[in-house]
C-alpha cells in the first residue's frame, strides 16, 4: 500500500530560487517591532497587562512593512529581508545594547545592525528600564540563586531573558475553524461570565485580549491579500499575475475562517507559525504532526481532482524554505548554547493516533521528500518510530540521514509514550505526542512544557565536593566536608548528591522565578487561544491556562560525572592507588598540564583563600606575585609526572560507552542524581518539574566555565553531550555505545534524552547499509532508548569546510537537538562535533 | 544450557561487533588464532600463528591472542542480540581459520544456535572432510574462499595446494545450508577474466550454489605487518580499479551466478 507514496517527486525550479534569496542578505537586526511595541506600550499605561499585550501585538501588526518576495506562493514575514529578526525589549534589552558594536563580528550568530537601528533602538531603550521580565525575573529569585548562577552551576538564560515558546499550538483548530471561529469561541465564554464571578476581572481581560489578537491576525491577512493584488495589478508576467491573485484569495480567506483547500491550509499553518514568533521571541514553536493536520486538505483536493502531487509538494516545499527565514538573536553567551541561528522549529511524522493504529501517510513522505528537496536546517525534522511503523518509512528516512544533514532525528514511541503517561497525560494524548525543539515530548494544543527550562552542569556540584563548597573564594555550596578525610565512597558519593540536591532547588528557585515573571509582565493572549484549555479557564498559558504545565530543565555531563564517579571509586577506595586530597590537587592543577588564564584566576584565588584561612593578611601586589607564579609554573616536573600517573590510570579503567554493565549501571545511578530530586518540585502554573538530559549545544561553552573533573577531562574542555559518552571514549563500536545509553533510565527522563552519534558516510552506503542502519536504531529502541540522531559526513569534509567556508556555505552538520549550517558556528563548537567519536561501518 | 560446553576454551585474538559485511545483517565477527595458509595479501597477519604474539600498533605494543571460554564469547555475542534480530545477523567465526580450532568453534556455534543466534563462518576450508562434517550442522551460512582453480599457482601463493579445498567446497555445498564462494581478487595472482572465469565455472557447478563475492585486494593489514616486523609480501601492488573489478563481474555473470564485489 505504501509502494505509491515513497515515489520521489521532482523539485520544482523554484525551490533552488527561493533557497537563494534566503542566502541573498545576510541576517540583520530590524528595530521595526521594538519601536511599535513601544508605541502602544506608551498609549496603554496603567491598563490590564494582557490587554496592554494584545493591544501592543495588533499595533505591530496593522504597521510592521509587509512584503510578497519574488517568487513566494506562501507569503507573510516579518522582517523586511529573509533570515533577519526583530527584537524584544519587553523581555530583556540591555545585553543587545551592550553588543550593538559586537553583535555582527561574534563567532556565534553574527547579525548585521545598521546605525539607524541602533540609533532607533536606543531611544526605545529607556522606556524599557525596570519594565522588562528579566529584570522582575532577577528581582524574585533568592540571593543564594543569583550566586550560583554568577559561578556557572547552571544557567536557566533561555527564558530569563527571551519568551518562553517551546509550545506546539493546536494548528489543526486553525486550519478548521480559523481565527474568527476561535473569536466566537471566546465570546461565548465572554457570554457565559457573569460580572459576579470571583475571577471575572481577570477572564474579561483575558477573552477580551483573545479577541483583539484574533482580530489583529485577520486584519494582518488582510494586508497580504491587499499587496498581492496591488502587485497582481501591477504584473507584467502572467503566470506571476495569477499566481498573485490566487495568493491574495488564500488570504481573503485564511487564516480568518476555515481552510477550504490544502493551499490554504498551507498558507493558514504559515500565519500562526510566523504571528507566534512576532508577539513573542520564544523559540522552538514546533509545528509538530504536520503530516497528520494537513492530510485532510490534501487528500480532499486529490480526490476532487483539485491539486496535483506535485504542486502539493511544491507548497511544502515553499513551506520548508519560509521556516528557515525567521531568525532570533540571542546575547553572545546564548547564542554559542544554541548555536546556528536555529529556531528548533520541530516538526514530525510518523506515529500512532490516539487510538494506536500507525497513521504513517503520503504527506509523512511529502515531508521527507521536502528535506530533501531544500536540505536546509529548518524544520528540525523529526520521525516518530514504533514497532508498526513500515519499514519503506524507516528506509527513507534512514535515506536523508544519509546525505548527511543530521535529519531527521528518530524518536521512539514505545519510550516516550508511558513516559508521558507517567507525567499524568491520557493514553489517547500521549500516543499522539510530538517534539518541541530538540527532543522534547508533550501533546500538542494541551501543553505548557517549559522545556529547556535550563541547563543544569552536573560537573560543577562534583568540582564543589573537591572545594568543600567553595568556588573562586566564595561559599556558594554547602560544606559538604573535608574530602580528604572522607573515608569511604558512600561519603563522597553522598556530598556529590548533597551538592547536587542544594543547587536543584536553586535552579528550580530560578526557574520559579522567571515563570512568575512572565505570568505577570508578558501573557500572551494570541497564543493562548489556541492552546487549550486557556479560554476555557480565562487565562493565558503563563499563568497556567494549559491542560498540562511542566518545567523542564535539562542537566548534562552525565557521562562525565558516570566515568569521574567510577574512577574514584576504583582508585581511591577500592585500589587505594591515590588518595583524595592528592586527587584534588591534581584537578587543582588541571593534571599539571597547561593553565589559560582563567585556570590560573581560579587557582590564584584557591591559594589566596588558603593562606587569608592561615592568617595570612594579602595586599593586592601579593595576589599578583601568586598569579604570576601560578601563570607561569603550575608545578613542579615531579608534580607533573605524578598527575600524568593518574591520568593513566584513569585511562586504563573501564568507561561508559562500551556496553559494560556494571560501568553503565553505576551511570544509571548518578543521572538519577539529577533526575529524581526534580521530581518533587511544582512550578507556579501548577505543574510538575520534569528532567531532560541534553545539552542543546551548551556542553562546548559551558564546559568552558568547568576545571579538570575526575574523570581526566581538561579543564575547560567540552563536556559529553546528552546522554552520549564522553568523546573518544566508546571504542567498541555503535551497537556497544548504543546499548550503554540504553542502559540510562529513560523513562524519568521525560522531557527527553539526547543520543548523538556519528557515522561516516560508507557506513550507510548501499542498500545493506540503509539495512544495517535501520536495524541498529530499531536495535537501540528494543531496548527502550528514547532518541538518536546521526552526523554522517567525514571528518575530511569537516575539515575542508573550516578552511574552506564559501565552498560549504551550506553544508548542514547536527549540532544537539538540531542541525544548523556547520560554518556558522563557532570554531570551538567546529572542532567539538568534529571531535565526536566518528563510528565507522567496519 | 549445557555447562561443559559453556566451558570449552579457544583462542582468539579479536571480537568485532557491528560488522555488515561477513555474512547477513548486523553481525558479530570472532576471529580465532592459527591459520594453516599463509597467503601473501593477507590483511590478518597476526591471525596466522597459533602463538600469542606481541604487535607494535600506533605506537604501542599489543598482545595478540587470548584464550577464552565459549560462555565469555557467548556473553559478548548476545549483547548485540536486539541487533541481529532486527537485521537478520548473528555470529560470523573468521580468523585464523575456525576448522583449526574444531572443538571450540563447534562448541560456540552449537551454543549461539542454542540461543537464537544465526551463524556462519568464513574459511579457507583447508581441513579434514570429516572435520567440515562436524561444522556444518551448526552453520547457516558458509563463506568459503575459493582462490585460485591452478594447484601450483595456489600454492605458490598461500604455501597449500588446492585440491582439499575444491573436495570440501563440493561436500560443503551439498550438505551446508547455504554457502556463498568469495574471491580475493588479487593482482598478479588470479585477477584475469580467464582466472575468474574459472573460478566462477567451478562455483557454478556446485550443486544449490549461485551466490560469489569478489572482493578486492587492499592494503589495509599493510601496517600490521610493519608491527610484527615482517615484510609486506605484496610490496606496492596497487588495488585493482573499479573498473577491472566491473568486468570481473561481468564475467563472473556469464555463468549464471548473482555477482557481488565486497562484502
Amino acid at each position: 500500500m505504501a509502494t505509491a507514496y515513497t515515489a520521489n517527486i521532482e523539485k520544482s525550479a523554484r525551490i533552488p530560487a527561493l533557497i537563494d534569496q534566503l542566502f541573498e542578505n545576510k541576517p540583520e537586526i530590524e528595530a521595526d517591532r521594538a519601536v511599535l511595541l513601544t508605541e502602544s506600550y506608551r498609549e496603554t499605561e496603567g491598563q490590564p497587562i494582557v490587554l496592554r499585550r494584545a493591544k501592543a501585538f495588533a499595533h505591530i501588526l496593522e504597521k510592521l512593512p509587509i512584503s510578497i518576495r519574488p517568487l513566494e506562493l506562501i507569503v507573510g514575514g516579518n522582517t523586511k529581508s529573509p533570515r533577519s529578526c526583530q527584537t524584544f525589549p519587553e523581555y530583556s534589552y540591555s545585553w543587545l545594547e551592550d553588543e550593538f558594536d559586537t553583535v555582527a563580528t561574534r563567532s556565534a550568530d553574527p547579525f548585521y545592525i545598521s546605525e539607524e537601528t541602533k540609533d532607533a533602538l536606543r531611544k526605545v531603550y529607556p522606556y524599557w528600564k525596570g519594565k522588562t521580565t528579566s529584570e522582575l525575573a532577577t528581582a524574585y529569585m533568592a540571593p543564594e540563586t543569583l550566586t550560583a548562577m554568577e559561578h556557572n552551576i547552571f544557567t536557566p538564560g533561555n527564558y530569563f531573558y527571551n519568551g518562553i515558546g517551546h509550545v506546539t499550538v493546536d494548528y489543526g483548530k486553525v486550519l478548521r475553524v480559523g481565527f474568527k471561529g476561535i473569536a466566537a469561541e471566546a465570546k461565548a465564554a465572554l457570554a457565559k461570565l457573569r460580572v459576579s464571578d470571583e475571577d471575572y476581572a481577570r477572564r474579561h481581560q483575558f477573552l477580551e485580549a483573545v479577541l483583539i489578537s484574533c482580530e489583529a491576525a485577520c486584519r494582518f491577512a488582510a494586508r497580504y491579500a491587499a499587496l498581492a493584488r496591488e502587485e497582481a495589478a501591477a504584473c507584467g508576467d502572467d503566470t506571476r499575475k495569477a499566481e498573485l491573485l490566487r495568493i491574495a484569495a488564500n488570504c481573503d480567506r485564511v487564516p480568518a475562517q476555515g481552510a477550504t483547500s490544502f493551499y490554504e491550509a498551507c498558507q493558514s499553518f504559515w500565519f500562526v507559525q510566523l504571528l507566534i514568533q512576532t508577539e513573542s521571541s520564544g523559540h522552538s514553536i514546533s509545528p509538530g504532526r504536520f503530516d497528520q493536520y494537513m492530510y485532510p486538505y490534501y487528500k480532499a483536493d486529490l480526490d476532487k481532482g483539485a491539486i496535483t502531487r506535485e504542486f502539493a509538494q511544491e507548497l511544502v516545499d515553499c513551506i520548508w524554505v519560509k521556516l528557515n527565514s525567521l531568525n532570533k538573536v540571542r546575547d553572545a553567551a546564548s547564542a554559542e548554547g544554541f548555536a546556528g541561528y536555529s529556531l528548533f522549529q520541530n516538526l514530525i511524522v510518523g506515529g500512532q493516533d490516539a487510538g494506536g493504529c500507525d497513521v504513517t501517510n503520503d504527506m509523512s513522505y511529502m515531508c521527507m521528500n521536502a528535506t530533501l528537496h531544500v536540505l536546509l536546517p529548518q524544520p528540525s525534522f523529526s520521525v516518530r518510530v514504533w514497532n508498526g511503523t513500515p519499514h519503506e518509512f524507516m528506509l527513507r528516512a534512514a535515506e536523508i540521514t544519509r546525505t548527511g544533514i543530521g535529519l531527521p532525528a528518530y524518536y521512539n514511541d514505545e519510550v516516550i509514550i508511558p513516559a508521558l503517561q507517567s507525567r499524568g497525560l491520557t493514553l489517547e494524548d500521549a500516543r499522539d505526542y510530538n517534539i518541541i525543539g530538540c527532543v522534547e515530548p508533550q501533546k500538542s494544543g494541551k501543553t505548557d512544557g517549559w522545556h529547556d527550562a535550563a541547563f543544569f552542569n552536573m560537573c560543577r556540584p562534583l568540582e564543589l565536593v573537591f572545594s568543600n563548597g567553595v568556588d573562586n573564594g566564595v561559599q556558594v555550596g554547602p560544606q559538604t566536608g573535608d574530602v580528604a578525610k572522607m573515608t569511604t565512597f558512600d561519603e563522597f558519593y553522598d556530598a556529590y548528591k548533597a551538592q547536587m540536591n542544594y543547587f536543584i532547588e536553586l535552579m528550580v528557585n530560578a526557574d520559579n522565578a522567571i515563570d512568575q515573571a512572565h505570568a505577570d509582565r508578558c501573557p500572551l493572549p494570541f497564543l493562548s487561544c489556541m492552546v487549550e484549555d486557556c479560554i476555557g479557564r480565562g487565562k493565558s498559558l503563563q499563568e497556567g491556562g494549559a491542560v498540562y504545565n511542566f518545567t523542564g530543565p535539562q542537566g548534562f555531563g552525565i557521562a562525565n560525572m558516570a566515568d569521574a564517579l567510577y574512577a574514584i571509586k576504583t582508585l581511591v577506595f577500592e585500589q587505594h592507588s591515590v588518595s583524595l586530597g592528592e586527587w584534588k590537587e591534581a584537578l587543582e592543577h588541571n593534571y599539571g598540564k597547561d593553565m589559560d588564564a582563567k585556570q590560573a584566576e581560579a587557582l590564584t584565588a584557591q591559594v589566596a583563600r588558603q593562606l587569608v584561612e592561615n592568617g595570612k593578611t594579602l595586599t593586592a601586589a601579593d595576589v599578583k606575585t601568586i598569579y604570576e607564579t601560578v601563570a607561569k609554573n603550575p608545578c613542579s616536573d615531579a608534580q607533573k609526572a605524578q598527575y600524568q600517573q593518574l591520568l593513566d590510570r584513569i585511562a586504563a579503567l573501564p568507561k561508559f560507552g562500551n556496553d559494560l554493565p556494571e560501568v553503565d549501571e553505576f551511570a544509571r545511578d548518578v543521572a538519577y542524581t539529577y533526575t529524581r530530586p526534580l521530581l518533587h518540585y511544582r512550578n507556579p502554573r501548577g505543574g510538575q518539574f520534569q528532567a531532560g538530559l541534553y545539552p542543546v549545544s551548551a556542553n562546548v561553552p559551558l564546559g568552558a566555565q568547568t576545571g579538570a573533573t575526575p574523570d581526566g577531562r581538561l579543564a575547560n574542555t567540552p563536556v559529553a553531550d546528552g546522554v552520549s559518552p564522553a568523546a573518544g571514549r566508546d571504542i567498541k563500536g555503535p551497537t556497544a555505545a548504543a546499548n550503554s545509553v540504553s542502559r540510562l533510565d529513560h523513562y524519568i527522563a521525560s522531557n527527553g534524552t539526547l543520543f548523538n552519534m556519528k557515522f561516516h558516510p560508507s557506513a550507510l552506503a548501499g542498500a545493506g547499509g540503509l539495512e544495517s542502519f535501520v536495524a541498529l536504531v530499531r536495535g537501540y529502541f528494543d531496548q527502550k532508548g528514547s532518541h538518536m540522531q546521526f552526523n554522517v559526513v567525514s571528518r575530511e569534509t569537516l575539515r575542508d569546510a573550516q578552511k574552506n567556508p564559501d565552498k560549504y556555505r551550506s553544508l548542514v552538520v547536527r549540532v544537539a537537538g538540531y542541525s544548523a549550517l556547520f560554518t556558522t558556528l563557532s570554531r570551538s563548537l567546529q572542532d567539538d562535533i568534529i571531535n565526536r567519536t566518528e563510528q565507522g561501518g567496519f | 544450557m549445557d555447562n561443559a560446553l559453556l566451558s570449552v576454551t579457544g583462542r582468539i585474538f579479536d571480537i568485532q561487533r557491528f560488522s555488515t559485511h561477513d555474512g547477513p545483517g548486523i553481525r558479530t565477527i570472532v576471529f580465532l588464532k592459527g591459520c594453516a595458509l599463509r597467503c601473501r595479501w593477507c590483511c590478518n597477519p597476526e591471525s596466522q600463528s597459533y602463538d600469542i604474539q606481541q604487535m607494535k600498533q600506533a605506537g604501542t605494543v599489543k598482545t595478540v591472542g587470548r584464550d577464552v571460554t565459549v560462555g565469555e564469547v557467548l556473553q559478548e555475542i548476545l549483547r548485540d542480540r536486539p541487533y541481529y534480530r532486527r537485521s537478520g545477523g548473528g555470529v560470523t567465526l573468521s580468523g585464523g581459520e575456525s576448522l583449526l580450532q574444531p572443538d571450540f568453534a563447534v562448541a560456540l556455534l552449537t551454543a549461539c544456535h542454542e540461543n537464537g543466534v544465526n551463524t556462519a563462518i568464513e574459511t579457507t576450508g583447508f581441513a579434514d572432510a570429516a572435520v567440515v562434517e562436524r561444522f556444518l550442522p551448526h552453520l547457516d551460512t558458509v563463506l568459503m574462499d575459493i582462490k585460485h582453480m591452478d594447484s601450483r599457482k595456489h600454492a605458490e601463493f598461500t604455501t597449500k595446494p588446492n585440491e582439499k579445498i575444491l573436495q570440501n567446497a563440493r561436500l560443503i555445498a551439498e550438505k551446508a545450508n547455504k554457502l556463498i564462494v568469495r574471491v580475493p581478487v588479487i593482482p598478479g595472482f588470479n585477477d584475469t577474466e580467464e582466472e575468474i572465469g574459472a573460478i566462477a565455472a567451478f562455483t557454478a557447478s556446485l550443486p544449490n550454489v549461485n551466490e560469489i563475492h569478489l572482493l578486492p585486494y587492499h592494503r589495509m593489514g599493510r601496517d600490521k605487518y610493519e608491527g610484527l616486523d615482517r615484510p609486506y609480501p605484496m610490496g606496492d601492488v596497487p588495488p585493482p580499479t573499479a573498473e577491472h573489478m566491473n568486468r570481473l563481474m561481468l564475467t563472473a555473470q556469464r555463468y549464471g551466478l548473482t555477482v557481488q564485489i565486497g562484502g
